[in-house]
């Protein structure tokens, strides 16, 4: 039975993971900014089998000093083994273009809040020699793209920062995993039009759970979009600029 | 977005609501009120029920509630899937009461056709098996439905195809295991009138079915393998990993022409060798055989297919089967699988499909061959005092359906009580004449 707290909880890739923790009959700790959606969370949850299920209000934009809050929560969860960080927004890129604030405030809530939680949870997992931290990051921040390279910039520099912390907290034996998926069929996408490369958000989470059980680094999920990312960024820029992508 | 049901016909451009919740629901209602809706669950459906220019999926109202292991009721969203339910509960020892030949639907969509399974003549239909259910009407307005509270909208919503209303979410009773595996005996019957007396003899194995080779005629008309099964008490809660095998790309439609057929017919048949076979087998293979092959639908070609399914009452059975039966296998149209059951009493569901008699489901490959050949068989399912089921129909035309539910105009009666005609509207609720087209 493991401890896990869930940031970002009411996302549909981080709750088809808890369902996979909670048939597992682990113990949850559920944080986001809807209070109704999560109790409607934890109650599915339970049902299918978690051991116990707590939810609390959280908001990654504004407040980054949580550091009492934070504690609280592993106190009631009593004890950490997982930290599973899953929010995060899909801004729109023209949007952002025209606008200083939209642009700050994706990168707020993407990386900066991201930063601040891990800042605070490293040190209780370096103290503690165990544990593990996984976090969704993005293929798109592989490399900076036209359509979206404002989202990439954050998941970019999510990426970088938990492959600096998985360098420090490997002698802790603490595993740092960086979630890159594809594109995944959940409300943040609803308004694209879906092909072959598509996948389900319990296929992703299968594969975080897959990931975090043989204490893996970085996964691509699914794994061929690692071959995809690969090709996008070897391709020379003088050829990469003709492309719309 | 281009949608369809499981046949792969008729399709449609459809725009899709995917509410994360039921206010969100509620506020779609609103926003869009000139438009009419309809409800769709995994689109398990064959033909048009779920099709309609705005289509609201229920795809992320899909949580459990709560669960009470005394009495095995289960309360969940209607956007759950058997398939969920199964993953969860098969393990702490509960099964659903009623389960179709496919996990892949959910509970709103099992009860908006009132599904049946392999033991209707012991326990009746999904919806016997359903303690209550919330759902959402035109106006906003949520209503709670039970057999006791506001039974003109239970009852016709249950069968209903969705055209009351959305179903949010239910209330329904599983049924309690000593594993996750079936004892089956498999009995091969020479002709169609040994099928039915075998069908007489084990009538109390809980569950019963019998696969029909469509293409013999004269004397062996009807030859069948009926397969009867029992939950066991052996083997434990073991969860087989589901299958993922899948048919990769359109098979060209020719190749289900009558020599196909018969090939498939007889490796099927020739896989039981002795009179009688026994096995034990798990609760997967047996009651969702198909969910293993994937997108098996494909090996009829792009153009799609259609189901056809009937059912007859009891004392028209040998005589009306025969008829059907000779009918198919002289227009040489082959049906992939054709699937015998038996049903027991009906319920008081305005337009529910199984009532006291035999079933037979049958599959063809669209052509305009096949909607002459169904278009003969109406008149003498009709002739017998029939109906087809609409969850499986794509074609029939509001006469047939007229005959076949003499309870339609009640259920109109109700649906413009609770203000739902024009607005919860389906392809096919448009061809049966109960909304208009625009
Ligand atoms: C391989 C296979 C085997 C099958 N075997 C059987 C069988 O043995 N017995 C049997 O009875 N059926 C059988 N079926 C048919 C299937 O059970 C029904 O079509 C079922 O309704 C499909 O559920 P769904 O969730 O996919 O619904 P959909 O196909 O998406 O919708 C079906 C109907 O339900 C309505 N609906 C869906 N959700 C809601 C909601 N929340 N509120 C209101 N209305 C709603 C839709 O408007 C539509 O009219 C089989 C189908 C397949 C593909
Ligand atoms: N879907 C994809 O194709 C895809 C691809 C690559 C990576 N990802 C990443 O996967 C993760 C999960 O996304 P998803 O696809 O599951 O989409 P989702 O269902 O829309 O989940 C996004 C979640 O982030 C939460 N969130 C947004 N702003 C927040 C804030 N200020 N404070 C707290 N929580 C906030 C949302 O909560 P509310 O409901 O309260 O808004 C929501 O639960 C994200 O990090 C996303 O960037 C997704």
């Amino acid at each position: 039975m493991k401890k896990i707290l869930i940031i970002g909880a009411t996302s549909a890739i981080a709750e088809a993971t808890a369902r996979i923790f909670a048939l597992r009959g682990d113990n949850l700790f559920l944080l986001a900014r809807d209070q109704e959606r999560l109790s409607v969370i934890a109650n599915d949850l339970k049902v299918r089998g978690a051991n116990d299920v707590h939810t609390w209000a959280y908001n990654a934009s504004g407040q980054h000093d949580n550091e009492t809050f934070f504690a609280n929560a592993i106190e009631q969860l009593g004890g950490i083994d997982i930290l599973f960080v899953a929010h995060g927004i899909l801004p729109d890129q023209k949007s952002c273009e025209a606008s200083v604030e939209h642009t700050l405030n994706a990168f707020e809530i993407n990386a900066t809040s991201v930063f601040a939680i891990l800042t605070y949870f490293a040190n209780i997992f370096e103290a503690q020699n165990h544990g593990s931290i996984a976090v969704i990051s993005s293929v798109a921040g592989d490399r900076g793209r036209q359509s979206n390279y404002v989202y990439g910039a954050a998941k970019g520099a999510v990426s970088i920062f938990l492959q600096g912390l998985r360098h420090r907290l490997a002698k802790s034996g603490v595993q740092v995993l960086t979630i890159k998926p594809g594109f995944v069929d959940t409300p943040m996408t609803a308004s694209f039009s879906k092909g072959a490369l598509w996948a389900k958000p319990e296929q992703i989470a299968r594969l975080i759970v897959r990931a975090l059980d043989r204490k893996k680094s970085v996964v691509y999920t699914p794994w061929f979009w690692g071959g995809i990312m690969l090709i996008i960024r070897l391709v020379p820029d003088w050829i990469f600029h003709k492309t719309r992508l | 977005m281009l949608i369809s049901g499981w046949g792969q016909y008729p399709d449609a451009e459809a725009e899709i609501l995917n509410p994360v919740s039921g206010d969100a629901l509620q506020r779609n209602l609103q926003d869009e009120d000139a438009k009419s809706f309809i409800a769709r669950g995994l689109g398990r459906s064959y033909g048009d029920s779920s099709l309609s220019s705005t289509v609201i999926s229920t795809k992320y109202l899909n949580r459990f509630h709560s669960f009470d292991d005394e009495t095995g009721i289960l309360s969940c969203d209607a956007g759950v899937s058997l398939d969920d339910i199964l993953d969860v509960f098969v393990p702490k020892g509960w099964f659903p009461t009623v389960t179709p030949g496919t996990r892949f639907v959910t509970v709103g969509g099992a009860i908006a056709s009132d599904v049946h399974g392999k033991n209707h003549h012991n326990v009746g239909t999904f919806c016997d098996h359903v303690l209550s259910f919330r759902i959402l009407i035109a106006s906003g307005e949520i209503f709670n439905c039970s057999p006791s509270e506001n039974r003109d909208l239970f009852l016709a919503t249950c069968g209903g195809m969705g055209l009351t209303g959305v179903i949010l979410d239910a209330s329904i009773r599983l049924q309690k295991i000593e594993s996750s595996f079936i004892e089956e005996t498999t009995y091969k019957a020479a002709n169609l009138k040994e099928c039915l007396e075998l069908f007489t003899e084990y009538r109390s194995a809980t569950y019963s079915v019998a696969w029909i080779d469509c293409l013999k005629q004269g004397k062996e008309l009807g030859r069948s393998l009926l397969m009867l099964g029992n939950h066991s008490e052996k083997g434990g809660y073991v969860d087989l990993k589901k299958a993922t095998s899948s048919i990769p790309f359109n098979m060209p439609g020719f190749c289900l022409n009558k020599y196909s057929v018969g090939a498939f017919n007889s490796l099927y048949y020739g896989r039981v060798r002795a009179q009688i076979q026994e096995r034990h087998v798990h609760y997967g293979p047996y009651f969702y055989p198909l969910d293993g092959i994937g997108n098996w639908t494909r090996l009829y070609g792009a153009k799609g297919f259609v189901q056809y399914q009937f059912v007859i009452p009891k004392d028209a059975g040998l005589e009306g089967m025969t008829c059907v039966l000779e009918k198919i296998s002289q227009s040489g149209a082959g049906s992939f699988l054709s699937v015998l059951k038996v049903f027991g009493k009906g319920n008081d569901n305005l337009l529910s499909f199984p009532f006291e008699g035999y079933t037979l489901a049958l599959d063809f490959k669209v052509s305009p061959r096949t909607f002459e050949l169904l278009d003969q068989l109406d008149v003498i399912v009709h002739d017998y005092g029939g109906r087809i089921y609409l969850t499986k129909d794509a074609r029939m035309s509001d006469r047939v359906f007229q005959k076949g539910y003499p309870e339609w105009e009640a259920f109109q009666s109700v649906r413009e009580r609770y203000g739902a005609v024009g607005i919860f509207a389906s392809l096919q609720s448009k061809r049966l004449g109960l909304d208009v087209e625009h």
